[in-house]
This record gives structure tokens, C-alpha cells and sequence, in this order.
């Protein structure tokens, strides 16, 4: 007896001290990289006004990812699928925007963008809930793992099915202020901001209040949180996963289009944009340990200006490359997330 | 109709070579406090777990008001009528002891996420009414003054409670209860035995899995014996006292004063 107390305690004090060793060097390697960044920034002459204008432009797209990273989270707190299609529902959403934006309907633009905004974000939560119930419902009940590789296989026909029906070409949504190709910018002192940044930001911040509500304040809600924290005992309070599963997948589905629609004015959307978007905000939502939805949000706002900077010390071409570097290091030193513990579901007994 | 409100014929359930539960049959009386009693390992627990669905059944019929419940999932037992506890607590620690209770209340609510997020006015009248039920049911067992704490800072003896709240939150006809009283000290238990017969008094059926003879001896109006998942006694606690085979399954454990009084 005496034994096993002893065994526990020296086991604790070496899970400890891993996890000290492991915190010095998460600390020591963001130190190191963000010395290195400031020395390359340094050989380019760039002042602070430069690192916050990388920063703000990063934090846009970042706002994106976060998005498609709180899709992540949904999906995975409530059914432990990581859904890789996730991108495809930003790709879906912008180009489902543009394709309606452009059709002959004669209406004012304003009219004609607003209903292309609720059509685009209406029908890909359709798709969500019907690729749910076509992929994911009849192999309900297979290992986890078999149900991740369903999505991939469902991200590659979604982005097949565009590409038949879009073609390779860009499309273009109009910016939401100016509805021209062009749009508005401003300028606070040195720093250049464009009014889609704006949108962006007000729609990811609308996004965040309803999310907020829904969770905390409504009783469906609520039995989604309790699904994710301990899905045996939601089921016995008469709560059907099957039913939350839909439903995390609509929900998932219309982040991700909303997040394509509003990002759609600052870039070209392609049949293909969904591939990096969905990695950039799984990246993000790995950031908060998968299971967070504020470490989602962070992550992916943390993960576009870190991005944006390190493409700004180097070169464009680099951009990527700091995803899926923070991606290796995560994975290697710190699984459970960098930032807020997350609410890990708990198996029954 | 008769006074059965719930019946098990033949029901087993095999772990791989573990025979957890027996050829097990018994019937239910409607408003009746059922206990359930057996050494560890007797199959106690499975037989809830059977019941309520989260085990497929190797076989035999359960009955819930006649309709046969065999098959079915978990979350449909439970909106037909039968809640339960957990031998180990498990609340949902991610949300505060009214919430807690208010997921019980989950099928009650048909308002969703579009209709809650403009705040239609019936929907905001909806959650009122969750709200100030889940608020009854806490008073009912004593925690009304917790309500907004973390479910999982509560003591362990309340912990237990709120579980109990919650399953009668889905305003169920059976009440499971696995060891309710474990882990509670005598006065907690006095007021456990309260609160049962108070929801009895309400009209519920209460099945109810305890160690503590004293406890089920006060309290149960009819008692199962389980011993390795086979049924060995049935009756009123005073038979079961004297049945020979009872004594027999509980020779070695520490705890046989109750078997003569
Ligand atoms: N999920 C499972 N997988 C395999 N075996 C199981 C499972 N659940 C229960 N058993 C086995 O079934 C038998 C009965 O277990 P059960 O938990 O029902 O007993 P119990 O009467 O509730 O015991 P206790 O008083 O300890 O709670 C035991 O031998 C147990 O090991
Ligand atoms: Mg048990």
C-alpha cells in the first residue's frame, strides 16, 4: 500500500517536471522565433508601423480562420470527428456568393448582394446537413477515425463537383462598401485599412455574440455542451446524438460559409481556396487544444498575424510555411493546445 | 391496465464469457420503490444499463408500460419515461448546477438556434419556463441556493443530489437510482431517503441499487437479490432477511447485521 502512495508520487513529481520542461520550451522556442523575426525585420529596415500593418492585414485573415477553426471545434467537441471539409464550406460559401451575385436576376446590387449573402450562407449549411446525413449518419457507430477519412474523401468530391461546375477561373464578389471590384481605404496615420477589413471583422464579431447566446443561453445550446462534455450521459437526458451531430455540422457549415462570403472582396475566390483555408483553420483550432472555442478564436487571429509578419520579415512565398511549422511544433511539444484548456470530453463508466 | 409499469423477461447480457446478467425476469409495480441488492459485480449496474439502453442486450424482452423496449436507444427510453443516475456521478462540469438541470429539460424545448437568436419573444418565454422549472426541481433537493456555481464545485454528497434533480428534470415515470447513497454520510442519507419517498409520493416509480441495508431496508417497499447476475430472491425486505440463499450469497461480507434482526 505504502508502496503504490510512494510510486503515485514519483510518478506525479516526473509528470510535473515534464510538463515544466515542456512549458520552457514552448516559451524558449516563441522567444527564439520571435527574436529571429525582429532580426530579419531589422536587415529590411522595418519600423513598428510595419509589423502593425503586417499584423492588422494577418489579423483579417485570421479572422477567417477562426471561423473555420470554431467549425472545427463544434464538430469535433460534439461527435470527435476532426471535419476536414471544413474549407470546402468557406470555398462553398464564396462561391455560391459570387455565382448568384452574377446571375440575371434584375435587382439593385445591394439587394442582389444581400440575397447572394443569405442564399450563399442558406444553402451551404444544406449541404452541411445533407453531407452529414449522406457521410457521416450511415457510418455512425465506425471508429473515429474511419469517419475523419469520410470527410476527406468528401472534401475531395466537393472540390471536384466545383471544379466541374466553376471551372478554374476566379469569380469576384464585390466589396461590401463601395459594391465595385474596387474598394474604400483608410487611413490612420501611417497604417492603411480597407473597409472590407472592417466588414470582416464586424461579421466575425456578430458571428461570436450569436455563437455566444446560443451556447450559454439557450436550452439547445446547452445540450450540445453537454454532448460534447459527456455525450452516455446527454443521452440519457433524452438528448439523440445523432440530432446534435446534424446539427454541429449546419452549424459548422454556416461559419464556414460566412467566413468565405465576407473574405470573398479581399480575394479571388477559386474552386480550390478550401484546401489552405481548411488546414490554416485546423492549425488554428489544434492552437486551442481542438476543444476550445475562445482558443479557436485566438488561435486563428494569432495564427494570420503571425503568418503576415513572417511572410512580411521574408517573402510572400513563405506565408504558408508558418502554419504548418506552428502546426509540427504544436503536435510535438504541446497535443493539448497552446492556449485555455479546453473542455475534454470525459468517457463514461 | 395493471399495476406493471415495468417488466424484464429473461433478460441477459454476456461480456464476452462474463454472464453479467442472468436470465433475469421481474415485473415493476407502478408508485413502487424497487431495490436492487447484490454483492459487487452481481450485474446490478448492467441491469440499468440494459434497461436503459446503453447495452445491447444479449437477450430476453424489457417491457416499459407494455411497449417493449428492446432495441431502442438510449435517448428514446429516456424521453418515453425512464431516467436514471450514475453509479458514478457524471455531471456535465462544464456548466453550472441550474444548467446542469436545465439539459434535463432539453426535449421539452422547441425552439432553436434561429429563433433564440432573434430572441423571438416565445422562445425567450420558453427558456423562462425552463429556467423556473429546473429552479423547482433544485429546490426540491435542496439546492436552490447553488444554482449558479460550477456543477463540479459542489460537494461529492451534493454532487449526487444534482443528478438526481437532473434526471427528474425529464419528468420521468421510472426513476433509476445506481447507489444514490455511496459516498454519503448519515445525515445526507437521511435526507436521501426523504427525497425518494418524496418523488414516489409524486407518483414516480423508483428502482434503487444500494449497498447500505439499512438504508434499503427502511425504504424499499419489495427487493431483487442479484449474485453473479442471477436473480436468487425476490420479495418484501422482511423474506428477503430470512431467505437462506440471501444469507449464503452474503457470508464473507462484512455487512450481513442486517440479515437478522
Ligand atoms: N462494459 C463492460 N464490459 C465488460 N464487462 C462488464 C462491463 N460492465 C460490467 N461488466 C462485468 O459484468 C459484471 C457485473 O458488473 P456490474 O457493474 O453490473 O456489477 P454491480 O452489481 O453493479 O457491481 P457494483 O456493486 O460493484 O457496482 C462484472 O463481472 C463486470 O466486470
Ligand atoms: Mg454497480
Amino acid at each position: 500500500m505504502n508502496q503504490r502512495v510512494g510510486v503515485a508520487k514519483t510518478e506525479s513529481k516526473w509528470k510535473l517536471s515534464r510538463e515544466l520542461v515542456g512549458k520552457g520550451v514552448t516559451v524558449a522556442v516563441i522567444l527564439g522565433v520571435i527574436a529571429f523575426v525582429l532580426f530579419l525585420g531589422y536587415k529590411k529596415h522595418f519600423e513598428t508601423r510595419h509589423y502593425l500593418q503586417l499584423a492588422i492585414d494577418g489579423i483579417r485573415g485570421g479572422s477567417i480562420y477562426a471561423l473555420i477553426a470554431l467549425g472545427f471545434v463544434v464538430i469535433h467537441s460534439v461527435t470527435g470527428i476532426i471535419n476536414f471539409a471544413q474549407g470546402e464550406f468557406v470555398m462553398l460559401g464564396a462561391m455560391l456568393c459570387a455565382t448568384i451575385y452574377h446571375s440575371d436576376l434584375s435587382l439593385p446590387p445591394v439587394l442582389k448582394l444581400a440575397l447572394a449573402i443569405v442564399l450563399a450562407v442558406a444553402a451551404t449549411t444544406l449541404i452541411g446537413v445533407v453531407l452529414e446525413r449522406i457521410t457521416i449518419y450511415p457510418a455512425r457507430g465506425s471508429p473515429v477515425v474511419a469517419l475523419i477519412i469520410i470527410t476527406i474523401g468528401a472534401t475531395i468530391t466537393i472540390r471536384a463537383l466545383a471544379l466541374l461546375a466553376w471551372g478554374t477561373r476566379a469569380k469576384w464578389v464585390p466589396a461590401f462598401t463601395t459594391l465595385e471590384m474596387e474598394d474604400l481605404t483608410f487611413r490612420f496615420g501611417g497604417l492603411i485599412v480597407k473597409a472590407q477589413s472592417f466588414w470582416i471583422w464586424g461579421a466575425v464579431a456578430v458571428v461570436l455574440a450569436v455563437l455566444f447566446y446560443f451556447f450559454e443561453r439557450t436550452v439547445m445550446g446547452k445540450a450540445l455542451r453537454a454532448c460534447a462534455v459527456n455525450r452516455r450521459a446527454a443521452q440519457l437526458m433524452g438528448i439523440s446524438p445523432s440530432r446534435m451531430s446534424l446539427l454541429s455540422f449546419a452549424l459548422a457549415a454556416a461559419l464556414g460559409a460566412i467566413g468565405g462570403i465576407v473574405l470573398a472582396p479581399a480575394t479571388r475566390p477559386t474552386y480550390d481556396m478550401g484546401l489552405i483555408l481548411g488546414l490554416k483553420g485546423f492549425v488554428a483550432a489544434i492552437m486551442g487544444g481542438l476543444v476550445s472555442s475562445p482558443g479557436a478564436v485566438l488561435g486563428g487571429l494569432i495564427l494570420g498575424a503571425a503568418e503576415n509578419i513572417g511572410a512580411g520579415v521574408t517573402s510572400a512565398g513563405y506565408k504558408d510555411i508558418v502554419a504548418f511549422v506552428i502546426l509540427i511544433l504544436i503536435l510535438l511539444f504541446r497535443p493539448q493546445g497552446l492556449i485555455g484548456g479546453g473542455e475534454r470530453a470525459v468517457e463514461e463508466g | 391496465m395493471d399495476g406493471t409499469i415495468l417488466k424484464t423477461v429473461n433478460l441477459r447480457k454476456e461480456f464476452g464469457g462474463v454472464v453479467a446478467v442472468m436470465d433475469v425476469s421481474f415485473e415493476v409495480e407502478r408508485g413502487e420503490i424497487l431495490a436492487i441488492i447484490g454483492p459487487n459485480g452481481a450485474g446490478k449496474t448492467t441491469l440499468f444499463n440494459l434497461i436503459s439502453g446503453v447495452h445491447p442486450l444479449t437477450g430476453g424482452e424489457i417491457y416499459f408500460k407494455g411497449q417493449r423496449l428492446n432495441g431502442l436507444k438510449p435517448h428514446v427510453i429516456s424521453s418515453l419515461g425512464i431516467a436514471r443516475t450514475f453509479q458514478n456521478v457524471q455531471l456535465f462540469g462544464n456548466m453550472t448546477v441550474l444548467e446542469n438541470v436545465m439539459v434535463g429539460r432539453h426535449h421539452r424545448s422547441s425552439y432553436g438556434l434561429l429563433a433564440a437568436a432573434l430572441r423571438l419573444p416565445r422562445a425567450r418565454a420558453e427558456e423562462q419556463e425552463i429556467i423556473a422549472k429546473a429552479r423547482e426541481y433544485l429546490s426540491m433537493v435542496g439546492l436552490a441556493e447553488r444554482a449558479e456555481l460550477n456543477a463540479l464545485s459542489l460537494p461529492f454528497g451534493q454532487q449526487r443530489m444534482l443528478e438526481i434533480a437532473r434526471a427528474m428534470a425529464t419528468e420521468p415515470e421510472v426513476l433509476m437510482l445506481d447507489e444514490p447513497g455511496a459516498g454519503l454520510n448519515r445525515p445526507e442519507k437521511e435526507e436521501l431517503a426523504r427525497l425518494v419517498e418524496q418523488i414516489r409520493q409524486g407518483g414516480v416509480t423508483v428502482l434503487l441499487v444500494e449497498h447500505d441495508m439499512e438504508f434499503v431496508m427502511g425504504l424499499a417497499d419489495r427487493i431483487i437479490v442479484l449474485d453473479y447476475g442471477e436473480k436468487i430472491a425476490e420479495g418484501t425486505p422482511a423474506e428477503v432477511q430470512n431467505n437462506p440463499r440471501v444469507i449464503a450469497a452474503y457470508l464473507g461480507e462484512e455487512d450481513v447485521g442486517f440479515l437478522r434482526p
